[in-house]
C-alpha cells in the first residue's frame, strides 16, 4: 500500500520536475519578450529527439547530448527569433501565440512525417542504472537523478536572475525594455538571447525526460497544455512560484492517481478552476 | 448605384449561392463548410468583435456534438430536439467556463480556455456514454418536425442553411446591435469602457456564452450531417483550425471567417491524398498569416475596395 503511494508520489515529482523546468522556461520568454511560447512542448520534443538522433546516428551518449542538444534546438530558437518573432513585438500578444503555435504545427508534422506514431526508447545511461531500496520503496536512480537536476537548475536559474548583474538587466528589462535600451543596453540582442535559453531549458527537459517517457513526435503537444495550466496556477509573476507550483502541481496529480486514478488527468485543470475561483491572479501572482 | 443597394444585392446573391450551393458542390461539402463557417463566426464575436482569444472552442462544438448524437441516438430525440440540446449544454458550459476565463484576462485567457478544453477532451475520453475512442457511430438523422426526412442529402442540406441563416443572422444583429458596439468599445479600450460605467465583464461574459452557445449549434448540426460525434471534434486541433479560419478569412470582419472556413474545408479536401502533411501545411499557413497577413482575405479586399473606389485610408489593425 505504503509502496504504491511512494510509486505515485514519486512519479508525480518527476513529472512536477518536467512542469517546473517548462514553466520556468515559459515565464522568463514571457517576462521579457510578452509572448506565450506555444511551441515549448514541441521544442521539448526536438531536445527528446536530439538526443535520441545523436545516439542512433552519431553514436553519442547521454552525458554528451545533455549539452549539445539543448544547443542545437537553442540555436532554432535563435534563428525563430531573429527571423519571425521578431517582427511581431510591436504588435498585440496574441500574434506571438498564434505564431508559435503555428511553429509548433509545423515541427510536430515534420518529425511526425519522419518518424511516424511509434515510440523511441532511450536507454538510461549507465552510470544512472539500477536503483536503492529505500525500505519504504524502491527509488531508481535515473528518476531520483532526474528531480535533483531539474531542482538545480532550476534553482540556479532563480539564482541567476535574482541575484546577478545579468539577472538585474533581465528584469530590469521585463519592466521597462526602452529604459534599459536608453541606458545603453543592447536590448534586441538580450531579447535574442533570452528566447535562445528559454527554449534550450526546453530542449534540456527533453534530454532528461527521454530515458524516463517514451520519444514520441507528439510527448510535447498534450504537455504543453498541463504547463500552460501550471502557469495559470502559479501566476508568471515570480520565478520561485512557477517553480514551486510545477513540482506542487506534479505531487498532487501523483496523490490523485494514487487516491482516485480515473481523475488523474483532469485533476490539474480542476485545480486551475479552483484557484481561479479563490485567487484569480494565481498563488503567485501579482496583477491580472 | 447607392451603398444601401450595393450591400442589399451583395446578401442576395450570397442567399442565392447558399440556395445554390448543394446543386453546385457536393451536399455534405456544403454542410461541413455551412458548420464550421457558423463556428468560425460565432468564434469571430469573441476574437474579432470583444478581442478575447479563447484557444478552447472545440469544447462547445464537440459537446454539443456529442449530446445532439447521445440524445438522438439513445433517447430517440428528434433532430430539432437534439439540435437544442446539444446548444443547450454548450451553452450552460460556455457560462461556467466563462464566468471562471473572464476573471483574467489576455493571455490568461487563451490559457485558461485551452485547460478547460482539454478537461473536457479527457471527460469525453473516459466516461462511457461518449464511447471513448471510437466516438458515436451511426446516428440517425430522423424526420425535422416529425413531418421532413432528413435522409436525403438534399433536405438536410437545407435544414442545416436554415439553422445556418439562424445563426449567422443573430451574430450579424449582435455585431451591430449597441451591445456589439460596448463589445467593440471593450476591444480597443478596455479601462475606457469601464470607466464609462459599462459593466465590463458582464458584457464579456454574455459575449462568451453567445459565442458559445452558437458554436454548439455549429456541433450539433455537424453530427447530424456527419453522422457521427469523434474524438477529433473535441480535440486541441479543432480549437486551433477555428483560429485559423477566422485569421485567413479576415478577423473582425462579418464575411471573413465563412471564407475562412470554406478556404480550409477545401484545402483539407483537397489535401485529404497527402497525409501527415497536412499538420505541416496548416502551421505553415499559420505563419504566413500572422507574419504577412494579419487582415486576412476579406480584411485585404475591404483595404483594396476601400482606397481604389472610395478613398478611404486603410485604418491599421
Amino acid at each position: 500500500m505504503t509502496h504504491a503511494l511512494f510509486g505515485q508520489l514519486l512519479v508525480g515529482l518527476i513529472n512536477g520536475s518536467f512542469y517546473a523546468l517548462l514553466s520556468l522556461g515559459l515565464a522568463i520568454i514571457f517576462g521579457l519578450l510578452n509572448v506565450v511560447n506555444f511551441a515549448h512542448g514541441a521544442l521539448y520534443m526536438m531536445g527528446a529527439f536530439a538526443a535520441w538522433m545523436l545516439a542512433t546516428y552519431l553514436g553519442v551518449g547521454y552525458w554528451w547530448a545533455l549539452l549539445v542538444a539543448p544547443a542545437a534546438v537553442g540555436v532554432v530558437g535563435v534563428a525563430a527569433e531573429r527571423l519571425m518573432l521578431r517582427r511581431l513585438y510591436g504588435l498585440d500578444n496574441l500574434y506571438g501565440l498564434l505564431l508559435t503555435f503555428g511553429l509548433a504545427l509545423v515541427a510536430e508534422g515534420l518529425f511526425h512525417h519522419a518518424y511516424g506514431n511509434s515510440g523511441f526508447s532511450y536507454p538510461v545511461p549507465e552510470a544512472l542504472q539500477g536503483g536503492v531500496n529505500l525500505g519504504f520503496m524502491f527509488l531508481p536512480i535515473y528518476r531520483g537523478w532526474v528531480v535533483v537536476v531539474s531542482i538545480f537548475v532550476c534553482t540556479t536559474a532563480w539564482f541567476v536572475i535574482e541575484r546577478t548583474k545579468l539577472g538585474a538587466y533581465l528584469r530590469a528589462g521585463t519592466e521597462n525594455p526602452r529604459l534599459l535600451q536608453a541606458f545603453g543596453v543592447n536590448v534586441p540582442l538580450m531579447f535574442t538571447i533570452t528566447y535562445g535559453f528559454g527554449v534550450a531549458l526546453a530542449a534540456f527537459a527533453g534530454v532528461m525526460a527521454a530515458p524516463v517517457y517514451q520519444v514520441t513526435p507528439l510527448m510535447g503537444s498534450s504537455l504543453v497544455i498541463v504547463v500552460f495550466a501550471v502557469v495559470v496556477i502559479g501566476g508568471m509573476g515570480s520565478i520561485a512560484g512557477s517553480i514551486l507550483t510545477g513540482l506542487g502541481v506534479g505531487l498532487i496529480e501523483g496523490l490523485t492517481k494514487f487516491l482516485y486514478p480515473e481523475a488523474s488527468s483532469v485533476v490539474v485543470f480542476v485545480l486551475m478552476a479552483i484557484v481561479l475561483l479563490v485567487r484569480p491572479a494565481g498563488l503567485f501572482g501579482r496583477t491580472r | 448605384m447607392s451603398n444601401r443597394a450595393l450591400r442589399v444585392a451583395a446578401w442576395a446573391a450570397l442567399l442565392g449561392l447558399g440556395v445554390a450551393a448543394p446543386f453546385l458542390v457536393y451536399p455534405v461539402f456544403a454542410m461541413n463548410v455551412l458548420c464550421l463557417a457558423l463556428f468560425a463566426s460565432a468564434f469571430n464575436l469573441l476574437l474579432g468583435y470583444t478581442g478575447l482569444l479563447s484557444f478552447g472552442h472545440a469544447a462547445f462544438l464537440g459537446a454539443a456534438a456529442y449530446v445532439t448524437g447521445f440524445t438522438v441516438r439513445s433517447w430517440g430525440f428528434p433532430p430539432e430536439l437534439g439540435v437544442l440540446a446539444g446548444t443547450a449544454v454548450a451553452t450552460a458550459l460556455g457560462a461556467l467556463f466563462g464566468g471562471l476565463a473572464i476573471r483574467r484576462s489576455g493571455i490568461y485567457f487563451a490559457m485558461i480556455t485551452l485547460g478547460f478544453a482539454q478537461l473536457v477532451y479527457f471527460l469525453v475520453v473516459q466516461m462511457g456514454w461518449t464511447g471513448g475512442e471510437d466516438g458515436l457511430q451511426g446516428i440517425p438523422r430522423g424526420k425535422a418536425l416529425g413531418l421532413v426526412g432528413l435522409d436525403r442529402q438534399y433536405t438536410m442540406y437545407y435544414f442545416v442553411y436554415v439553422a445556418f441563416l439562424a445563426g449567422f443572422w443573430l451574430i450579424e444583429r449582435t455585431i451591430h446591435s449597441p451591445f456589439g458596439h460596448v463589445l467593440r468599445a471593450i476591444r480597443e479600450n478596455e479601462p475606457r469602457a469601464l470607466s464609462l460605467g459599462y459593466d465590463v465583464d458582464r458584457y464579456k461574459l454574455l459575449a462568451f456564452v453567445l459565442s458559445a452557445g452558437l458554436s454548439g449549434l455549429a456541433g450539433s448540426l455537424k453530427a447530424l450531417t456527419l453522422q457521427f460525434a469523434s474524438l477529433s471534434d473535441v480535440h486541441w486541433h479543432r480549437s486551433g483550425e477555428v483560429v485559423l479560419m477566422t485569421l485567413l478569412g479576415g478577423m473582425g470582419t462579418v464575411m471573413g471567417p465563412s471564407v475562412g472556413a470554406l478556404v480550409v474545408v477545401a484545402l483539407e479536401n483537397v489535401l485529404a491524398g497527402v497525409g501527415d502533411w497536412v499538420t505541416v501545411i496548416t502551421g505553415a499557413v499559420f505563419v504566413a498569416c500572422v507574419l504577412a497577413f494579419r487582415r486576412g482575405i476579406v480584411g485585404e479586399v475591404r483595404a483594396v475596395v476601400r482606397r481604389s473606389f472610395i478613398g478611404v485610408k486603410p485604418t491599421a489593425e
